[in-house]
This record gives C-alpha cells, sequence and structure tokens, in this order.
C-alpha cells in the first residue's frame, strides 16, 4: 500500500498564501485530525475554511480543499492547505503533517503517482518534469502544452491511422476470402506510406525545435585566433547583461554565456583559434575547436576584413556552408583585403569594438534557426532524449517500409516494418500495445462464419 | 491403472490419446460416443489462415490431423498463395463422413490406446492430486494423469431464439457436474459460447446464380509424409453469395427474438465469428455480406451455409435464408443455433497446459477458452505429449513463441487469459516470417525426434533435408555469374534487369524478379522442390528474417530471466497500480512472459528487472 506523501507545492518564497499539498490513502484521516472542522463526512471536491491545530493550539488559519479519489491529479485522496500565515507558520504545518503520519514527499512524487496510478501517460509525466525544470519562457510553454497532452493526441491519432492500415492488411491476410474487404495493394500501400511519413515527419523536425526549445541553441564561435572571437562574446553577453552560467553544452565544452533569443537560450561557445600547427598541445586544441563546429547548431566563423582568406578558413567555409554556417567579418575600419566566395550567404560585416552588426547577428541567427516560426504559444514538440530517438527509429523503420515496397517485397512483408514504426510511436507515450491490434481488426471489420 | 486417460474423443482428445500411446503410455480414451470421434460439429474444413500452419505443426510433432484430413478432403487450396510466404496457409473441405470415418479406424488400430464409451461427471482427486476419474455410472477409473478435452459438452445449452435445451452438438448428452466438480475443487469456470450456421439441402439450392470457388490446380498435403492421394479433378466447388437489403430488414424486425439480443444467453461470443445479426448490427452501413456454401460430404446432401450462424428462432431463419439469392426455396435440413458451455480460465493452466491447482490434469481445446478444431489439435498433441512426459517425470515440451503457432497459442493462453473463445490469426504471431507453413518440419521435428513422436525414416529425412538446404546456399554462393553476351542475352529474352557486374547466384537469388527456375538457366541445381523453396525463401527474405531472429535472440534472453515463484508484487515500488495487480495475478515465469501481459508497459518491465537485479542479484548477467 502507498504511504501519505506531503509537501509545499508553492515557492518558498514571501507571498500572500502558500499551499501544502497532500495526497495518499489517509490523507483525509491525516488532515482531519489537525483541522477543526469534520472533513471526514464533507464531499469532495469541496473548500473548508477553518484552522490548523496542534496540541490545542492555532497554527494557522487556512483554506482547505477536500479532493477525494479518483478525480485528483493523482487520482488519490488529495488535499492542498491554502496556508496564510507566511513561510515558517507553513513550514510548521508541514512539521505538523509529518508528525501526523505523513511522509515529505519527494521532488516529482506527485506527478510519478499521477502516472503510476494511470491518468496521465508516460510522454505527459516527462513533460510536468520539463515544466518544472524550464530554464525559459519557450521551454515552460512547451512542456505546458506538451503536459496538456496536445503532443499525445498528435501521436495518438497517428498511431491510429497506422492501426487502422494494419488492421486492414491483417485482414486481408486472416481472412483472404472476403473479397468485399479493401485489399491494401502495394499502390495504395505507397499512398498510405506517402501520407503517413509526411505526418511523421512533422513529429521529426518538431522533435529537432523541442530540443532547440529545451536546452537551447549551441552556437560555436570559431576563427583564427585574435580575429575577436572573445570580444564577440564579450560584446554579446555585456549588452544582454546575460547570466555567465556553467552549463556544459553537449560536448563538454564550457558555455561562455547564454543570452535569450525569442524565449529561447542560446548557448555561446568559445574555441580555441583554427590555424594550421605543428605544435602537439595546440593541435589538441584546435582538432578540439572542430569538433565542438561540427556538433554545434550553429558555426560562427569569424573572419578579419583586413586579412585574406587561409587555407583554414576556406576549409571551414566550404564544410558548414549554408546548412549551419553565419560568417562574422570583423575589422570593416581596416583597410578590406578579404574576398569571400560568392557561394556564401549568410555574411554579417561589423566590428566588435563600436558594436556595429551585433544587432544584425542576433536577428542573424534567429532567422538561422526560424525561431520566430517556431517558438509560439501553440508549439508542442518532442523534447525529450528518449522520446526523440524513438521517433527517428520510427522515421527508420518507415523508410525500411518505403525501400523494401520499391524493391517488390508484398504488402504482408511491408506490414512488419509499418508495425515496427506504430510499436515506436506507443513507447513514446509508454502505452503496451498487445491486443490493441486485434481488437481494432474486429471492431473494423465485419468477418466470420 | 492407466498411464494416461484422456475425456472427449474430439480434435484435442484424439491428438492427446493418439500421442501418449505413440510414446508408449497404456491410455485410455473415454468419449460419450465413439461414433462420435473426430466429429467436426461446425465448418466442415480443416486449415485456413494461421490454423493450416497449426495442421503441419501437429503433424510435425507426430499427430494425425494432417494426415486423416489429406485422406478425406473434397477440396484443397493454398490460401495467399499471390501473398509473402509468411502468410500463407493450406486449407481442405473435409468430408465429414469420411474424415471421423478415417480417424476412428486409425485410432482403433493404435496400440496401447484403449476406447471407452461413457461420460465422465468427476475426478478421483487425493491432495490437490489427481488419480483418475468416475464416470456417470459412478466406475471409478485410476490414471496417473488425466487430460480433459471436452469441448462444448461441460454443461453445454443449445440456443435457438428463447428456445434453451441441454445439451452438447447434434443433440448429444451433455456433462452436468464435472465443470461445478472443478469449481468446487478450486479451478474458475468461465462461460463461453459459439455458434454454427444452417444446413441445407443441396436439391433446393439454385447454384447457378453464385459464383464458384474452385480448389487448386496444384497437389497439396499438410502432412511431411504422405504423398497426395487425391486426383486434382475430383475435387468439388464451394459457392459464393451475398446477404441483400431484403435479409437485413428481415433480421431488423427480429432483433429481440434472437438469443443474443433477447438477453436469453450469457456466455461470452467470440468476436471473430459473429452472429450475422451481430455483423447487421455493428456495420449498418454495409449493403450486403459474404456467405459461402460449402459441401459437407459426398455420402449426404447437407450444405453448410457459412456466415449465417445465428441465434434466432426457426420461423425467423427460414425468412432470412429466403430472402438470400438462389436460396429462395432452400429447405434447411438444421437449423443454425449458438451454444453455450463451461471453460476453465486459462490463466490457471501452465504452459505445460498442466493446471495449477490440480496436479496431474491436463487440458486441451474448447475447455482452455479456444475456439476450432486446430487449435483443439495444437493444444491435445502437447496435452498429451506433457502428460507422456510427466508419468516418465520428465520436464514438459514447451513450445516457444519463435518455435510454432502453437507456442504462441498456449503462451497467450496461459498469459493473458481470455474473455472469447480464442481463434488463432495470423497477427498473434509476431514472428510469422519464421513460423511459416513450409517450414513446420525444420522448426519442430528435432523436437519431435528427442521426445520420440516421429520414427528414424521421418529423422533421417528432415537430416538430409536441412543438410541439403545447407549445400545448395553454399553451392549458390560459391558459384558466380558471370555477364556473357550470351547469358545478358537470357536475361532480355525472360523480360529481366540484366545486373550491372557478375555476381554470385545467391545473391542474385535475392532479387525479387528471379527465382531458381530462372537460375537453372545457368546452372544445374539437382535438389528437391522442398529444397529449393527453402533455399529461395531463406534468400529472398533475408533482411527480414535475419531482423526477426535478432527480435528472438532478445526475447529469449527475457525468457531466461527468471521471476522467483514467491515474488511479492506489493514490495516492488514504482510499478502502476494496474500492471502491480496483473502480475499479482497471473504470476508470470519470466520477464518476457510478463511483458506480453496486457496492461503491463515496458517501464513496468524496467522497473521490474531493476527490482529482481537488487533484491536476487543473479537476473541478469
Amino acid at each position: 500500500m502507498e504511504d501519505t506523501i506531503c509537501a509545499i507545492s508553492t515557492s518558498m518564497g514571501i507571498g500572500a498564501i502558500s499551499i501544502v499539498r497532500v495526497t495518499g490513502p489517509e490523507t483525509v484521516d491525516i488532515v482531519d485530525s489537525i483541522f477543526d472542522h469534520d472533513l471526514k463526512n464533507a464531499s469532495s471536491h469541496t473548500i473548508h475554511y477553518g484552522h490548523i491545530k496542534y496540541n490545542e493550539e492555532v497554527i494557522d488559519e487556512v483554506l482547505v480543499m477536500l479532493m477525494k479519489g479518483p478525480k485528483t491529479y493523482t487520482t488519490e485522496d488529495t488535499i492542498e492547505i491554502n496556508c496564510h500565515g507566511g513561510i515558517n507558520t507553513t513550514k510548521k504545518v508541514m512539521e505538523i503533517l509529518l508528525a501526523s503520519g505523513c511522509r515529505l514527499a519527494e521532488p516529482g512524487e506527485f506527478t510519478k503517482r499521477a502516472y503510476l496510478n494511470g491518468r496521465i501517460n508516460l510522454l505527459e509525466a516527462e513533460s510536468v518534469n520539463d515544466l518544472i525544470i524550464a530554464k525559459t519562457d519557450a521551454a515552460r510553454t512547451l512542456a505546458i502544452n506538451n503536459v496538456d497532452g496536445k503532443l499525445s493526441k498528435q501521436i495518438s491519432n497517428l498511431r491510429e491511422k497506422i492501426a487502422k492500415i494494419l488492421a486492414n492488411i491483417e485482414v486481408n491476410i486472416d481472412y483472404p476470402e472476403y473479397t468485399d474487404e479493401l485489399e491494401v495493394t502495394e499502390n495504395l500501400m505507397h499512398e498510405y506510406l506517402d501520407d503517413i511519413t509526411k505526418e511523421l515527419n512533422v513529429l521529426v523536425s518538431g522533435a529537432k525545435n523541442g530540443r532547440l526549445i529545451k536546452e537551447g541553441v549551441n552556437v560555436a564561435i570559431i576563427g583564427k585566433p585574435n580575429v575577436g572571437k572573445s570580444s564577440i562574446l564579450n560584446s554579446l553577453l555585456d549588452e544582454e547583461k546575460a547570466i555567465v552560467t556553467d552549463i556544459p553544452g553537449t560536448t563538454r565544452d564550457i558555455v561562455e554565456g547564454t543570452i535569450t533569443l525569442n524565449g529561447v537560450a542560446i548557448n555561446f561557445i568559445d574555441t580555441a583559434g583554427i590555424r594550421e600547427t605543428t605544435d602537439i598541445v595546440e593541435k589538441i586544441g584546435v582538432d578540439k575547436s572542430k569538433k565542438t563546429a561540427d556538433n554545434a547548431d550553429i558555426v560562427l566563423l569569424v573572419l578579419n576584413n583586413n586579412e585574406e582568406l587561409t587555407n583554414e578558413e576556406l576549409t571551414m567555409l566550404d564544410k558548414y556552408n549554408n546548412e549551419k554556417l553565419l560568417v562574422f567579418v570583423n575589422k570593416m575600419d581596416l583597410e578590406k583585403k578579404l574576398v569571400l566566395p560568392e557561394t556564401i550567404k549568410d555574411v554579417i560585416y561589423g566590428n566588435t569594438i563600436d558594436l556595429d552588426g551585433l544587432n544584425t547577428l542576433k536577428e542573424a541567427i534567429s532567422n538561422k534557426l526560424n525561431l520566430d516560426s517556431i517558438v509560439n504559444k501553440d508549439m508542442s514538440y518532442l523534447c525529450n532524449l528518449r522520446e526523440i530517438d524513438l521517433v527517428n527509429k520510427a522515421e527508420e523503420a518507415l523508410k525500411n517500409a518505403q525501400n523494401n515496397l520499391e524493391a517488390g517485397y508484398s504488402v504482408d512483408m511491408i506490414e512488419i516494418d509499418l508495425k515496427a514504426a506504430w510499436n515506436y510511436l506507443g513507447e513514446i507515450m509508454g502505452d503496451s500495445y498487445e491486443g490493441e491490434l486485434v481488437d481494432k481488426i474486429f471492431s473494423n471489420f465485419c468477418l466470420g462464419k | 491403472m492407466y498411464d494416461v486417460i484422456v475425456v472427449g474423443g474430439g480434435h484435442a482428445g484424439i491428438e492427446a490419446s493418439h500421442i501418449a500411446a505413440k510414446l508408449g503410455k497404456k491410455t485410455l480414451l473415454i468419449t460419450g460416443n465413439i461414433k462420435n470421434i473426430g466429429d467436426m460439429p461446425c465448418n466442415p474444413s480443416i486449415g485456413g489462415t494461421a490454423k493450416g500452419i497449426i495442421v503441419r505443426e501437429v503433424d510435425a510433432l507426430g499427430g494425425l490431423m494432417g494426415h486423416i484430413a489429406d485422406i478425406s478432403h473434397i477440396q484443397i487450396k493454398m490460401l495467399n498463395n499471390s501473398k509473402g510466404p509468411a502468410v500463407r496457409s493450406l486449407r481442405a473441405q473435409a468430408d465429414k463422413i469420411t474424415y471421423p470415418k478415417n480417424m476412428q479406424e486409425y485410432l482403433m488400430k493404435m496400440p496401447n490406446l484403449t476406447i471407452k464409451e461413457s461420460l465422465v461427471e468427476d475426478l478421483i482427486i487425493e491432495n490437490n492430486i489427481v488419480k483418475g476419474v468416475i464416470t456417470e455410472n459412478n466406475e471409478r477409473i485410476e490414471g496417473k494423469t488425466v487430460i480433459l478435452t471436452t469441448g462444448t459438452y461441460l454443461r453445454g445449452n443449445i440456443l435457438v431464439g428463447s428456445k434453451n435445451t441441454p445439451g452438447g452438438p447434434h443433440g448429444e448428452r451433455r456433462s452436468n457436474y464435472l465443470s461445478t466438480k472443478l469449481n468446487e475443487y478450486g479451478l474458475k469456470i468461465i462461460r463461453l459460447k459459439t455458434g454454427t450456421p444452417q444446413r441445407i439441402k443441396k436439391d433446393s439450392i439454385d447454384f447457378s446464380v453464385m459464383s464458384k470457388e474452385h480448389g487448386d490446380n496444384t497437389y497439396w498435403t499438410f502432412s511431411n509424409d504422405f504423398a497426395p492421394s487425391y486426383k486434382l479433378e475430383d475435387q468439388k466447388p464451394c459457392y459464393l453469395l451475398y446477404t441483400n437489403e431484403k435479409t437485413h430488414q428481415i433480421i431488423r424486425d427480429n432483433l429481440e427474438k434472437s438469443a443474443m439480443y433477447g438477453g436469453y444467453a450469457t456466455g461470452v461470443g467470440p468476436r471473430y465469428c459473429p452472429s450475422i445479426e451481430d455483423k447487421i448490427v455493428r456495420f449498418a452501413d454495409k449493403e450486403r455480406h459474404q456467405l459461402f456454401l460449402e459441401p459437407e460430404s459426398l455420402y449426404y446432401d447437407d450444405w453448410y451455409l457459412q456466415g449465417f450462424s445465428t441465434s434466432m428462432p426457426e420461423d425467423v431463419q427460414e425468412q432470412m435464408v429466403h430472402s438470400l439469392h438462389g436460396l429462395e426455396n432452400a429447405v434447411i435440413s438444421k437449423y443454425a443455433y449458438a451454444i453455450e458451455y463451461d471453460a476453465i480460465d486459462p490463466l490457471q493452466i501452465k504452459p505445460s497446459l498442466e493446471n495449477k491447482v490440480l496436479e496431474n490434469l491436463f487440458t486441451a481445446g474448447q475447455i482452455n477458452g479456444t475456439s476450432g478444431y486446430e487449435e483443439a489439435a495444437g493444444q491435445g498433441i502437447i496435452a498429451g505429449i506433457n502428460a507422456a512426459l510427466k508419468v516418465d517425470n520428465k520436464n514438459p515440451l514447451i513450445l516457444k513463441r519463435s518455435d510454432a503457432y502453437i507456442g504462441v497459442l498456449i503462451d497467450d493462453l496461459v498469459t493473458k487469459g481470455t474473455i472469447e473463445p480464442y481463434r488463432m490469426l495470423t497477427s498473434r504471431a509476431e514472428f510469422r516470417l519464421i513460423l511459416r507453413h513450409d517450414n513446420a518440419d525444420l522448426r519442430l521435428r528435432h523436437y519431435a525426434h528427442e521426445i520420440g513422436t516421429i520414427n528414424e525414416e521421418q529423422y533421417a529425412r528432415l537430416l538430409s533435408k536441412e543438410e541439403n538446404i545447407k549445400k545448395l546456399t553454399a553451392y549458390l554462393t560459391e558459384n558466380t555469374l558471370h555477364l556473357t553476351s550470351e547469358v545478358k542475352e537470357i536475361f532480355i529474352n525472360n523480360n529481366k534487369n540484366v545486373p550491372l557486374t557478375g555476381l554470385n547466384f545467391y545473391e542474385l537469388l535475392k532479387r525479387p524478379e528471379i527465382n531458381l527456375d530462372f537460375i537453372e538457366n545457368f546452372i544445374t541445381l539437382d535438389y528437391p522442390d522442398e529444397v529449393k523453396e527453402q533455399v529461395e525463401i531463406n534468400a529472398k527474405y533475408d533482411g527480414y528474417i535475419k531482423k526477426a531472429f535478432k527480435e528472438v535472440e532478445k526475447l529469449e534472453k527475457l525468457e531466461e530471466k527468471q521471476i522467483p515463484e514467491d515474488i511479492d508484487y506489493g514490495k516492488v515500488t514504482n510499478l502502476a497500480s494496474e500492471a502491480r495487480q496483473k502480475l499479482d495475478k497471473i504470476r508470470p515465469k519470466t520477464i518476457a512472459q510478463a511483458s506480453r501481459i496486457s496492461g503491463v508497459n515496458p517501464v513496468d518491465i524496467s522497473v521490474l528487472s531493476i527490482y529482481l537485479k537488487k533484491e536476487y542479484g543473479k537476473d541478469e548477467n
């Protein structure tokens, strides 16, 4: 049997009200024992005014929200006590609850119970966690939308669509003599796969956005030594009064600082100057810089207007061009000796000394990532690594289906790939899929002796 | 004192008693009516999708159904022949007179097998160990093991409209007390329902307005051991017809008179075998439903009206049948009926088909909650083998989901239970690409040989087939197709894409449009067809087959992770409530089995694995 847990649900700061939440089988009994009005016989989802008393001493004047299971967040009996006496009184109320048989909840335990009791699915539970740890507004909005189940619905709908096709194919296999039922032919399968792939692609590209919003965008600043990388960084951070954090980047690079653009965290990663070198220690640094650039979402290559392109710089331009490259041509006040290849599109000209071009740079980053369109109040993207991994696997399975269909395999073989995709999508929500398909077959088709 | 007592002479009881006797066990088959042994009270066919594969598996294990069907049918065809090899399956229209007759003759000649006519109403039980049976005449017959294959005879009730008659199919007597006794001994009894459609007199049918359904123009056998004994041209056709708006109107107008809709039935019927009234109600917008007329036998004139099963009263059935095009003047020789019967909760059965509550008691067929002759036979042979092994104190034969449809069937039953009569479907088998009709012998005959249900000659043939498959595969791999102009011409003349470079023949065979016949343009392949077939399938579906075996491997690792029998699920923190309840009820033996329980999610499986590792330490390597 689960025990009864409690926690202070509001922030520990100074505010007019703080809320203590209690959930579990003993909830009503425990709170009733320290409250001066009868809760045991009160009906569910009602609010009660009264006092918390301990050893005849009035501790606080409170409102008690009584919510009996299963229509509660955890599906167990839940009570929220609105305390009025400031943080110390609230802590006192907590102590009394603990003394009366409650256990202090672990972080996230209320959500865990909601999940374990089957009220929310895994995707929603993970989103609650994301909501709690959200660093930026955009990340918070995204998490809220996912808690609401928008994304779950999107995935469920796609699975439903696939399930219908799977059921149809199974029916064709198990009841070949029933020619009145639609036969999923190779041609029809082509159509179906195209349609599903399109919908899945929305999830896949959304997942990319989701990660950007949740974890922020990593911008690697690269360039040869003394080209002005650090100055650019300092200027950007200085102007934004950015919080300098110690959040590690994805490649264990030190994020030098973070600014917020359109509500998305932009993490700048400074790198060692890149140049040809025979010095072993420096070479390690250079290699690491290249790796950082490879893993970054955006590579900001800083060039000197006053110097010609080096071979190393040309290689960089070639390597990252268009995909994720931004070029900042620094030192525009000096004589122009730099000649850029015409293929390079995203170029910002400026000067770190008088902050010329820095705003244009920020705009360029935002444009490059389409932040305007991906960050909006309706957004719902997969953003958790586990989820992204599964949606990628689903995409892979669909690709196999497409390829094998091209190669001439029969529909009942292609179905194996399609079923795999369907299972991966189910795993995102933590659903078990046993039996679902057979149910589908018999609810949608009319067969049998 | 018998070694094995089998109660019931249906398709489960036949295989159980036959195989036990074949294994040298002193076996008794008790049945209510000896003439009904091997009877087919419902549809006149053996096999069908997935079911046909089960028949081949029974044959591979040394069973009877395949061979008897081969010598008793009036039509046979390979279903899904245009689809992939994994979903092909044989179906035969069996002759309802010949099949039981051939079966009875075979069993009568069986050494070690005694057949007795009586009804069993109780078991001899001491300390939850079954020691024999007690018949309706209070005769006590002792046996080391008992196999119940009672079909629909446990408190059977025939329903036609509001009429409710106690009894088995064909007006046979039912067992009145056995299920109540089983319940007293601690077994949970569930009530199930199934049904069968009308039989129509041949002379009253106007076949000219229906379309013919022929058998195949290729010879087929279920059995791996005998050549075909029929003539292609002797096969008899079936006929296809449809319901119409008039039929639907009659059914709608009389709905409350049907046993099911009028509330006269309590059993749960199968969704895959709905009554015609069910179809009309649930699929209201469908304008017509397909029906088939199938001959029951060459020796009498009844035709089986497949798809028209109903529990309507007789007068309504007359109207319904006469509304069908071609059956306006039909004479109904037997009305459709629904039958309710008692079964045991399969969650109380072990994967060996021995009961969890009563030791030495095995069950197979409809009593375990299944439906279908083939499903019954598949369980029957396993129950028979395992009862025999139990007598010898040997470990039971438990087929894995990756071994056989029979393995899937039994695992589904004992892991998930059932609330409706369970029918095998291709979609229930996750490894259907491996569980093909064409490789049942390769999959199962090693087990059969080890247990002793096939003879040395059969085994030698298996080994030679395996050897030949290896040889042919190696031969194709080792030989290269050189693209001479002559070779190119053969490709072009046969409308095939000319390969860009030379390649070995096995790689060539992987191409969808290439088969071994074509390859024989270039090299001689002196191998039996059954060997070529295996090599061709292996090559063509190489990618999918490899993937499937990888999945099997994953599953087998999970199967190795045993869950201790005394585990207290209350102590496993972080299990979802639903999962905890289900696990506690079913008490799976392995992590793999646990993962197949509906309501137990992947996260619960992780939680459970971590708990086992922490608590018992030996769970994972």
